[in-house]
């Protein structure tokens, strides 16, 4: 009999990578909790990073998304020992897909007091680069 | 698992130790998962002598944090503000939350409230709390007789 089965291609959407990679980093990777405003200029995300100041986030653009890694810092306390946890060590790690209307050119990163503020302003720009994070 | 009674592995043992003393503490603090979590999540580290009290609370004007302490339990107050933003805005994810909350939390033994230190660093407040003198254990004479 022939075949009469069809194999069907699932084309990943274009200018979104899906294949994963695993990281080498072995702590836990927690997703941020993240605000996301929209107002005339632009987008504004706000996002929970606790223990992360501007030397340990990264933010990086590839096509269409954004991805925010962050590595936070926790302190140690010699000769304690853990009598109570309630939230665990972990990395930040979360990506957006961003629209045609986002200038990726004119996109700014500040954190201060655990907090990651990125605001997005609108235009059109698609040229993939790394973005500064100041203090502020 | 087989092990020597003299040589216990010491990370199953601290396993155990935060398992007996979450459950003991589980009944002063609330302590869901999720959305209805308490804020701002609390870790707690302690040794005879001193307890630290680590919340991870971001987004907050440390002038503007409140700590009391009153008998054995610490309490921590404070209010979190969405940045400032204008007139017309919408929002497309809320998932932080926002306003004036209280948290307090049962501490291992009495503290000395006049030693207490507290400093906040990239959004997470350490508190650092000696125990009161006379709580500390006393070492007690045996005398023959």
């Amino acid at each position: 009999m022939t075949d009469n089965s069809k194999t069907l291609n699932v084309k990943a959407e274009d200018g979104v990578e899906v294949e994963k990679t695993e990281r080498i980093r072995d702590r836990k990777v927690f997703l941020p909790r993240t605000d996301i405003f929209e107002t005339q200029e632009g987008l504004v995300l706000v996002m929970d990073v606790p223990g992360v100041d501007e030397k340990s986030v990264e933010i990086t653009l590839d096509k269409n998304v954004l991805t925010v890694n962050a590595y936070p810092s926790y302190p140690r306390f010699e000769g304690h020992s853990l009598a109570y946890a309630e939230y665990g060590e972990g990395d930040y790690q979360r990506s957006f897909a961003l629209s045609e209307e986002i200038d990726r050119t004119k996109i700014e990163a500040k954190v201060k007091g655990g907090v990651l503020v990125l605001h997005l302003a609108k235009v059109v720009d698609a040229k993939p680069h790394k973005i500064s994070v100041k203090a502020g | 698992m087989i092990y020597r009674r003299y040589t216990v592995p010491s990370a199953w043992e601290e396993m155990e130790r935060i398992q007996r003393e979450m459950g003991k503490l589980a009944k002063s603090v609330v302590a869901e998962r999720g959305r209805d979590a308490a804020f701002p999540a609390i870790n707690a580290w302690t040794t005879d002598d001193e307890e630290v009290v680590t919340a991870e609370l971001p987004g907050v004007n440390p002038q503007e944090i409140e700590i009391t302490i009153s008998n054995e339990v610490l309490t921590i107050s404070a209010e979190r503000k969405l940045p400032e933003m204008g007139e017309e805005v919408r929002y497309h994810r809320r998932e932080r939350a926002v306003g004036k909350f209280t948290r307090s939390i049962q501490l291992s033994f009495p503290v000395a409230s006049d030693k207490v230190a507290a400093h906040y660093e990239n959004g997470v407040l350490t508190v650092k709390l000696p125990r009161a003198e006379e709580d500390k254990p006393r070492k007690i004479a045996v005398k023959s007789l």
